[in-house]
């Protein structure tokens, strides 16, 4: 039997709880000294309906329901958890902030808290006792989820997505290096092509992929869709270079790129005909569990995005944001949660189970063992810090959220590789949505 | 003789009928109360959506904030929006092809399935299989079909030594319209079938019998007995038909999500990206309430054509 005391858990005095990987009887036991001691008391009779993204490594979703069970017990807070996929989350948490029920807690990507900023619960208390506690927060995940001096939500991690790609390939190409700027990245995947072992980004309605490497792209050159007095300039020579550059590396692609969505790159590398394309660790994750692909998992490497002309990291890594809705019955409860989630004895474990595919936003958990477990993981542990937020330099918030979720970049992007616009057509196009947005 | 005192007889009590008792017991009113029902339920679950879709049409309603009246900005804005005006485009293509095939193919299935043949039954059961499966299933099954990397089609016709490179389905543009037409076809074509077989159905044999005995071919029994007898069916399926296929929204969003770039977005499948995942109700509702015109050009064609058709109330047709 386990005898952790109280104070000796809380204060990590025990080996497991000094790994933060407390797991059956030792975490319940975790969870009752901290609802003890934990500043928000649930509410009597609590119960809290939850809305997730769906898991794309089943040991992350075990780490979850963990945690859950462990709540639920510790504070008798009854909980409904349910999962969406990526792209479902945000329209029906949409529905529920539209009709003012249905949910108290969801968890979903970018900057959906933003999206309804009257219709969640502030969580400045619960942001500033975790970020006290665990080293603060990385300047994007701040910048996510802050409205002025609100905390509209919690970031709860980054979906790091990164380079990945087969040595052997990258190899043969003749980079013993992954590019680490464009001019060579390019080079890269011409080289690629020719070898036939083609690289492949998607140029779809993809929420995460599509966005996550146009935005980078168009970062890279210098040109944003906004200023930071939120003024449209996504028409500027900047964008033409951005364009000009994209199909120039469109053209190396394997085809079909323009109908991938963010399980499409997935698919095809790990049927073997892709060889270098922008993702979460899923591809990996997925490949180290399947005993048909040894030679693939081993072959598989992850790096950093290549740095653009304007000579520093441009990422849009994907936020993870949990928001309550203010119309929730049980706002103590649903903060509780929140702060149990982000607790180190939890979340190491978290984001061990996650195997890399989500990354901290808080500093203190830049040395979680699950970065150096595997060392082809380490890369996505810089996934926090390296990201600007969805809005690039303009401000945060609902007009950057629709503009992501309107696909205004991938569209302008897609639209001249394919062929349909030129790229003044394209910027014109761009531009004038987004002066719509931003009116 | 004595007299006998006539007590004077009680009037009867008459009661004036109040309003009360004329709407209980006027035939007129008690109609009115059986409609109520129908008509609050019409009202409220027809009407009223109805009503608040071009209502928010007008503002600039913002998920989960109340909008301000804007008059008609977002119709202006969306005037000139090079993508709306490809939504429309791509509509009307999808319906008009997707529903004159689905006509097509479901006569000729409707009068096949009208002869005697061996396994009728097996076979009429059969041509309802891709209306019984989920539309979202057999979204995702075309979509694998299509994928640009792992079409089944690309795959055969390699092996075949017919191609040397996977078709593009779903990453051109005219490709991928083809596919997401050919997909409704699929799934709609038992719909037309199985109603215009029905309709086949009520025609009396006798007539055939007939035509036959003075000399008719087939194609005059067609032309002069089954077209004309079945051509108010064929208005109410065509009608729906049409309906359907301009409203679609599963089968494009399953399968392409409006891609590639937005040469499958539908009316239907923009109003819901503006309005649900971009957050911009009233907008969604604006291109929302631009389908209502296309729409009723649809159903009036229908009434129309039916009401012209005198001979239904025992007259010759104009």
């Amino acid at each position: 039997m386990h005898d952790f005391t109280r104070r000796a858990l809380l204060q990590g005095g025990t080996a497991l709880a000094a790994t933060g990987a407390l797991t059956g009887p030792a975490l319940f036991e975790f969870a009752k000294a901290w609802a003890q001691e934990s500043p928000w008391k649930p509410e009597a009779g609590a119960k809290l309906t939850v809305m997730r993204w769906k898991r794309f490594v089943p040991a992350e979703d075990e780490a979850f329901n963990a945690i859950v069970a462990a709540f639920k017990t510790a504070t008798g807070v009854e909980m409904n958890v349910f999962s969406e996929s990526f792209e479902d989350v945000q329209p029906k948490a949409s529905v529920a902030a539209n009709t003012g029920s249905g949910l108290d807690l969801a968890w979903g990507l970018h900057t959906l808290p933003q999206l309804f900023p009257t219709k969640v619960l502030k969580m400045n208390d619960v942001a500033d006792y975790l970020g006290k506690k665990y080293g603060g927060w990385t300047d994007a995940a701040a910048k996510t989820c802050k409205l002025g001096n609100d905390w509209l939500g919690i970031p709860v991690a980054t979906n790091g997505g990164y380079m990945t790609y087969r040595k052997s390939a990258t190899d043969k190409a003749g980079f013993k290096e992954f590019p680490k700027d464009f001019p060579s990245f390019l080079e890269m995947c011409k080289a690629l092509k020719a070898n036939n072992t083609p690289a492949g980004f998607a140029l779809g309605h993809a929420s995460g992929d599509a966005n996550g490497w146009l935005h980078w792209l168009l970062w890279g050159h210098g040109a944003y869709t906004v200023d930071q007095n939120d003024k449209v300039i996504i028409n500027s020579p900047e964008t033409a270079k951005a364009l000009e550059y994209c199909k120039a590396l469109s053209e190396t692609f394997i085809p079909g790129t323009p109908s991938w969505n963010d399980s499409s790159n997935n698919k095809a590398y790990l049927a073997g005909e892709l060889y270098c394309t922008l993702n979460g660790i899923s591809i990996y994750v997925a490949a180290k569990t399947d005993p048909t692909k040894k030679e693939l998992t081993a072959d598989t490497y992850h790096a950093l995005h290549p740095v653009g002309p304007v000579g520093k990291p441009t990422e849009l890594q994907l936020a993870v944001p949990i928001l309550a809705f203010n119309f929730t019955k049980y706002p103590n409860a649903a903060k509780a949660f929140v702060a149990f989630m982000l607790e180190k004895e939890n979340f190491d474990k978290w984001l061990d189970g996650a195997q890399g595919y989500l990354t901290q936003t808080l500093n203190a958990y830049e040395n979680a063992p699950v970065w150096s477990a595997d060392p082809k993981n380490a890369v996505f542990a810089q996934a926090s810090k390296r990201t600007l937020p969805a809005s690039g330099i303009g401000t945060p918030g609902e007009k950057a959220a629709t503009a992501i979720a309107d696909f205004i970049v991938v569209d302008m992007f897609a639209n001249y590789c394919t062929g349909s616009k030129d790229a003044k057509g394209a910027m014109a196009e761009a531009e004038r949505q987004l002066k719509r947005i931003y009116r | 003789m004595a007299d006998i005192a006539v007590a004077p007889r009680a009037k009867p009590q008459f009661r004036e009928a109040s309003a009360w008792d004329q709407l209980k017991h006027n035939r007129n009113w008690l109609g009115l109360w059986f409609m109520l029902p129908a008509m609050g339920f019409l009202i409220f679950f027809l009407a009223y959506p109805l009503g608040l879709g071009i209502w928010l049409s007008f503002t600039d309603t913002r998920i989960g904030r109340v909008g301000h009246f804007v008059a008609t900005e977002n119709y202006e804005w969306l005037w000139d929006d090079a993508i709306f005006w490809l939504s429309v485009f791509n509509t009307l293509l999808y319906t008009f092809l997707a529903s004159a095939i689905k006509f097509a193919i479901g006569l000729y299935l409707a009068l096949l399935l009208n002869e005697n043949m061996p396994f009728k039954a097996m076979l009429r059961a059969m041509v309802l299989i891709p209306f019984i499966v989920p539309t979202v299933l057999s979204a995702l099954a075309f979509w694998w079909i299509f994928d640009s990397q792992f079409s089944i089609i690309s795959w055969s016709l390699k092996h075949l030594g017919l191609i040397s490179q996977n078709i593009n389905f779903l990453g051109d543009t005219t490709w991928a319209r083809i596919c997401v037409i050919f997909a409704n076809i699929w799934r709609g074509v038992p719909f037309v079938a199985i109603t215009l077989l029905a309709g086949l159905q009520t025609v009396s044999p006798s007539l055939y019998e007939a035509a036959t005995l003075d000399g008719a071919t087939r194609w005059q029994n067609f032309r002069y007995i089954t077209y004309p007898l079945l051509t108010p069916i064929i208005a109410v399926v065509m009608t729906f038909s049409v309906l359907f296929t301009f409203t679609d929204f599963q089968l494009i969003w399953a399968m392409t999500r409006g891609g590639p770039v937005n040469a499958t977005h539908l009316m239907a499948t923009l109003s819901y990206q503006r309005a649900i995942i971009a957050g911009q109700l009233g907008e969604g509702a604006a291109i929302s309430s631009a389908m209502i015109p296309f729409l009723l050009a649809a159903i009036m064609v229908s009434w129309f054509g039916l009401q012209r058709r005198k001979w239904q109330q025992g007259e010759s047709n104009d």
